[in-house]
């Protein structure tokens, strides 16, 4: 039943694939201007001549034909403004800065937020409570554009923890301060679903029971109020990574962080057409999968879902 | 609550009661009411034009003797009159995308709901394929669209594609008041389809649908200031409060204020408009208490 459920699952992401690429684009072709406008304006044969190298003179249903059937082979195009790189390279290039980047953002979220939003249901209305339940409000609304110059301010100019923004290779200092400004507005929404979540399953029969049977109260938490109460914090992992992809933009942008991440808005402003698709086509199909990779998750830990 | 229709005086009575109890959304209204105010009239208080450069006054911070009340840019143009400028794009922008996205997803929502069937699987299949990708990208490709600088024809293509959350909540509400009696007379006395769900349906969906509304605001504001920080949005020397932080951002080092007013008016309007729908939802939804 399940692996039935989980290959028509899988089987769907790929059409759902499909059509985000076919729409995207024709979308990003129907926009007014094209790569080579902007520069100085060039004179119109050398213009044709680019157009005609790169197959930006042939119908666009011919063009979306070679597109895909490019991409079948893995090869993304070349990218129009970083003359002498292919779309491949410049992705391959920064995507283990980005992936590094947002799963050490999801896990951070994971480690912080459950143990917070824990407390914070065990103590309901104190002021270890509020105090948690405040900064959570606090780090959901505070977009990553605000937090991380302020944190980059604070622990980079003033204090000197960590530096301001950069990177090298191997040096984790410099993922400090982008991945808690990643990971802070997923804390805090892991932490209030943790503990809305445990206060309900608290006030269940079975924990009442496992109390009557003498359980010390560390192991009614840990054994048996905490599983069940933490399967909306699993089906919040597809948003998450969502999320976290899409704050990666940003944070890549505020600390200099040599991700793939800045490619889409960089190709979004050169009329980069393959670069901004190829971006799309990686990061789309990365939320799908893990999307797809979360709801499996939450259907193998929840018995009571059904496959229908 | 959808228990609420027949006695609908006293629910709204009701929810305004509860609303006033609510500390936390009073000030939050209170704050955004006084926020727009000064959005729209304080400019005009002040000596200087929003793109207007002092050559005497460069980066200066707020609070030095001259009439430059938050300081200048790098540029010496008045930082208080460019704060306010970018909140009025932000209000009125948030408030733009969020009535198309209102009327897209009402409409979309209700209908799916009503008509049921073949017709609701293929729009909510619609709706989950836009679902699957995350919405800054759909924002980005849209961005590419139009001539950069014209914010306002980016905004409704943006309402345009963020009304899906909204048709979700609109089609789930449409099937459980579907089966009424109310509907049951309204078709027996022979209004047609559009007439039931204009006339009927709609109306009684309003309660989530001014919630999720409220909420939907500081999210507009925020794609906004996002974009305008990555470049994509409002162009110089038009001001908006994402750009003002990008360019704050990068003078940290010397004029921290540059960063700090703009950021401090973002977050208390998204931070109030957040506490004012959170507010609203436990007025009119008393089942979540």
């Amino acid at each position: 039943m399940m692996l039935r459920y989980a290959l028509r699952r899988i089987a769907g992401v790929v059409p759902t694939l499909f059509i985000i690429i076919t729409l995207s684009f024709f979308v990003i072709r129907i926009a007014p201007g094209g790569p080579f406008d902007e520069e100085q304006a060039l004179p119109p044969e050398i213009k044709a001549n680019l157009e005609a190298a790169y197959g930006l003179d042939r119908p666009l249903i011919e063009q979306y034909g070679r597109y895909l059937a490019g991409l079948v082979r893995g090869d993304f195009g070349p990218s129009f403004k970083f003359k002498d790189f292919s779309v491949t390279e410049l992705i391959a290039q920064g995507l283990p800065v980005s992936l590094m980047l947002g799963l050490s953002a999801v896990l951070l979220a994971l480690l912080v937020g459950i143990p917070l939003g824990t407390l914070a249901a065990l103590r309901q209305n104190s002021p270890t409570d509020y105090g948690i339940m405040s900064v959570a409000v606090l780090g959901i609304a505070l977009p990553g554009f605000v937090t991380g110059p302020l944190f980059a301010l604070i622990f980079g100019l003033h204090l000197r923890w960590f530096p301001v923004a950069g990177y090298e290779d191997g040096n984790l200092r410099f993922l400090v301060l982008p991945v808690i400004t990643l990971a802070l507005p997923v804390i805090a929404y892991i932490a209030r679903l943790t503990r809305g979540s445990l206060l309900e399953v608290l006030r269940m029969h079975f924990v009442r029971t496992a109390r009557a049977k003498g359980l010390p109260e560390r192991q009614v938490i840990l054994r048996h109020a905490l599983r069940p109460a933490l399967l909306p914090v699993v089906s919040y992992l597809g948003p998450a990574t969502a999320f976290v992809i899409t704050g990666s933009l940003v944070v890549e942008t505020v600390f200099g962080l040599p991700g793939s991440g800045r490619y889409l808005v960089q190709g979004a402003i050169n009329r980069d057409y393959t670069l901004v698709m190829g971006m799309i086509v990686v990061y789309g199909s990365l939320t799908l999968t893990l999307n797809l990779i979360a709801d499996l998750l939450y259907g193998w830990l929840d018995p009571r879902v059904r496959y229908d | 609550m959808t228990e609420a229709a027949p006695a609908a005086r006293g629910f709204w009575a009701d929810a305004w009661r509860r609303l006033r109890r609510n500390k936390a959304a009073m000030v939050a209204a209170t704050l955004i009411l006084l926020i727009t105010l000064l959005a729209f009239i304080g400019p005009s208080l002040s000596p200087h034009a929003f793109d207007a450069i002092d050559w005497d006054h460069m980066a200066v911070p707020p609070g030095a003797p001259n009439d430059h009340w938050l300081g200048t840019d790098r540029l010496g143009r008045d930082l208080y009159v460019r704060t306010l400028a970018g909140v009025q794009i932000s209000l009125q922008i948030g408030l733009l995308a969020t009535l198309v996205s209102l009327f897209i997803g009402v409409l979309w929502g209700a209908t799916a709901g009503y008509l049921g069937g073949r017709i609701d699987n293929l729009m909510m299949r619609v709706v989950d394929i836009l679902y699957s990708l995350p919405y800054i990208f759909i924002v980005i490709i849209l961005s590419t669209l139009f001539e950069r600088g014209n914010i306002y024809v980016l905004f409704l293509a943006i309402g345009a594609v963020g009304w899906l959350t909204m048709a979700r909540i609109v089609r789930g509400q449409t099937l459980s008041i579907k089966r009424k009696e109310f509907i049951e007379a309204a078709l027996a006395s022979g209004v047609g389809t559009p007439g039931i769900l204009l006339r009927h349906i709609v109306p009684n969906v309003v309660g989530p649908v001014i919630i999720y509304a409220t909420l939907t605001i500081p999210q507009m504001i925020l794609f906004e200031s996002f974009l305008s920080f990555l470049g994509l949005g409002v162009q110089e020397p038009q001001a908006s409060l994402g750009s003002l932080i990008n360019e704050g951002a990068q003078e940290m080092e010397s004029a921290v204020w540059m960063l700090l007013v703009p950021a401090g008016f973002l977050v208390t309007l998204l931070m109030c408009f957040n506490f004012l729908g959170d507010g609203l939802r436990d007025a009119l939804d008393p089942r979540d208490r």
